[in-house]
């Protein structure tokens, strides 16, 4: 595979890269190099333009001013919508879910609308924030493991007819609607409330996002003795709280 | 001069006295100092005691995400060339633990004080500083604290009628933008590392340029200040375009861009630049921090970083490989529960140390030096790590409750 290349690009590092999720770049990358791709790890900050021809796009969660101002500039700029359109897988999380929906209520308590990449609304809750570890069961056409994430926001997402929940929480708030949903998925499009990263957390979710880049059925195995160790401690730490 | 001559009413009188007697109580049932519950049993019987005991003293505020204990041990030095000083030198920076700290003063002339980001504008208000220190503003403990943004909106809210001196570095456009709606404020070029919280304008959310030293909004022409005082190397450069040498025990460029703001204050109260420095010498260790403690035939450094900003200060300071780097990182209540932020720490600077990892969250440490691709191993415990590093000097860095538990594992 030493020939074959991997386009990744972390998008508005400058407004959608405030929880540490900037790791998900880094362990697709890793992921990426250790199975002999050449990675291009690209950072498009929100003055510049979003490339349309890479392979996947990874989003962030940003604060509430700065949500409004990422999804202003990914309208006008329309790469994004794009790069959809060319085949690109889309990982996003928090803010950047709320953003790749139809529409999401921003800081000034407006309705704003998102790029329309995914069939889903947010609302801003009107409860007690939503902290803490989550643990989850992925949607069983992926083929994934468990899901464990840290979710760390106020929002309520409701998922409309074409998208799917990417999982069924066991603990944890996810989605925040009460209907037992965390994240959603539609085509080659997913979003989800975790950070942890999610991608360290769940590494096999970044080789899903690089199998389905490559159009591929299976990677090379790499060694996931940490990740797995980090994982189980995860789970048992979600499952007995202290 | 402000010493502490006028009693105090006897209401306020009662109410530090019962202070003092819960502190008591706290110290004797082992539970710390006992700075911070003496002042809420203070601040429930009379809520204006803070103002009270306040009033007689010239007071300095230091506040920041990093740096402001060191600071504020700084400052306390340099004005005590002029007179007795009382502060909060063990870091209780609330309400309650700074009232405790200034009812313990009343001989002093100053009151140096560390506040909580969070507190700055509500005692800033109660206390009526002569000077305010602002040092930086950065992402620290997000699952609950507030948006950094919104912090540096309440500074500026709360300090907008403020007579105080503002101290602030104009490196941060975060500081920049709390500070500049006050109508007297010194600027201090005392640099910042970290920049990532300040890639997008706070005035009006366009895309910061950055060319070199120098930042500006292209959008609203918010921009960076003409400082009047400067961080340059190794030296303090005051308004007058004298150059003064920066002669510290404490390592790092972050502790020079402490003393260059310390300098400023301390010129606002007439300490000659080259007094307060040469009095900052006198500050080693700050609440262990810094701190070289001989442990299982080793040195080891003990060194805090709190948030990414701290991580990637102290990463600077550390010994050139094959120093060995011993990190250790917890996520208890007060060191915020999400490990998150690891990721947005370049790790990759440690390559070529020898690293061990401890601490309650050694496994997301483990998963974010693999991914950096820094060779280490993990270890039970601090004496593990430590036996398991050649004989010599060891820097250990670690987070805030893991710091305390490092510094009793070490017998600090």
């Amino acid at each position: 595979m030493s020939d074959t290349g991997l386009r990744v690009v972390w998008v508005y590092p400058d407004l959608l890269s405030t929880y540490g999720d900037q790791g998900n770049a880094l362990v697709v990358e890793r992921r990426g190099q250790q199975r002999g791709l050449n990675v291009q790890r690209t950072h498009i900050r929100s003055d510049q333009q979003i490339p349309t021809s890479a392979d996947i796009y990874l989003i962030g969660g940003g604060e509430d001013r700065p949500q409004r101002l990422a999804a202003e500039r990914l309208h006008r700029d329309g790469g994004l919508r794009r790069a959809f359109d060319n085949g690109a897988i889309i990982f996003s999380v928090c803010a950047g879910y709320q953003i790749l929906g139809r529409e999401f209520v921003n800081d000034l308590g407006e309705r704003q609308e998102g790029l329309g990449l995914l069939d889903v609304v947010s609302l801003r809750g009107d409860g007690e924030r939503c902290v803490g570890d989550v643990l989850a069961d992925i949607d069983e056409r992926l083929g994934l493991p468990q899901l464990t994430g840290f979710e760390n926001h106020q929002g309520v997402t409701r998922l409309g007819p074409e998208a799917q929940p990417l999982a069924r929480l066991r603990l944890g708030n996810g989605n925040g609607t009460g209907d037992g949903t965390e994240g959603a998925w539609q085509d080659t499009v997913f979003g989800t409330y975790m950070h942890g990263p999610v991608l360290a957390r769940n590494p096999q979710i970044a080789d899903l996002l690089i199998k389905l880049a490559l159009d591929v059925n299976a990677l090379p195995p790499v060694d996931d003795r940490w990740y797995d160790a980090l994982r189980e401690e995860r789970i048992a730490a979600a499952t007995q709280p202290a | 001069m402000a010493g502490n001559t006028e009693p105090l009413p006897p209401r306020a009188k009662l109410a530090v006295t019962a202070g003092r007697a819960a502190a008591a109580v706290s110290r004797a049932a082992g539970r710390g100092s006992g700075s911070v519950i003496g002042g809420k049993v203070a601040l429930r019987l009379d809520p204006d005691l803070l103002a009270q005991v306040a009033q007689h003293l010239d007071v300095v505020l230091v506040s920041a995400t990093n740096g402001k204990t060191t600071t504020t041990r700084l400052i306390a030095e340099a004005l005590r060339a002029n007179g007795g000083v009382v502060s909060n030198a063990l870091g209780a920076n609330m309400p309650a633990g700074i009232t405790s700290a200034l009812a313990g003063g009343s001989e002093a002339q100053y009151g140096v004080i560390e506040v909580d980001e969070k507190y700055l504008a509500t005692v800033a208000r109660d206390v009526a500083p002569k000077a305010i220190a602002l040092l930086n503003l950065s992402r620290d403990q997000l699952d609950r604290a507030a948006e950094t943004r919104m912090l540096a909106e309440r500074w500026r809210e709360g300090l907008s009628a403020s007579k105080a001196v503002i101290v602030a570095n104009a490196d941060d456009p975060l500081v920049v933008w709390a500070a500049s709606s006050s109508p007297n404020v010194v600027w201090v070029a005392a640099g910042q590392e970290w920049k990532d919280d300040a890639w997008s304008c706070p005035a009006c959310g366009g895309v910061m340029q950055r060319p070199g030293e120098d930042w500006f909004c292209s959008e609203c022409g918010f921009r960076r200040p003409m400082p009047s005082w400067a961080l340059s190397g190794e030296q303090v450069l005051d308004p007058h375009g004298s150059a003064w040498p920066i002669k510290l025990q404490l390592p790092g460029r972050a502790n020079k861009a402490n003393a260059a703001t310390s300098a400023a204050v301390a010129a606002a109260f007439g300490v000659p630049p080259q007094v307060a420095l040469e009095r900052m010498y006198a500050v080693t260790a700050v609440a262990g921090r810094y701190d070289v403690v001989t442990y299982l035939e080793r040195e080891v450094r003990l060194l805090l970083a709190k948030n990414p900003a701290g991580w990637l200060e102290t990463f600077s300071l550390i010994d050139a490989p094959p120093a060995p780097v011993i990190l250790s990182v917890n996520a208890r209540g007060a060191d915020g529960t999400d490990t998150s932020w690891l990721w947005d720490v370049d790790y990759s600077r440690l390559a070529g140390h020898p690293v061990r990892v401890i601490g309650d969250r050694k496994l997301d440490l483990a998963v974010r030096l693999e991914v950096a691709g820094v060779d280490f191993e993990v270890a039970e415990n601090a004496a593990a790590a430590v036996r398991s590093c050649p004989p010599g000097r060891i820097e250990a860095i670690a987070n805030y409750t893991a710091f305390q538990d490092l510094r009793r594992a070490v017998g600090n």
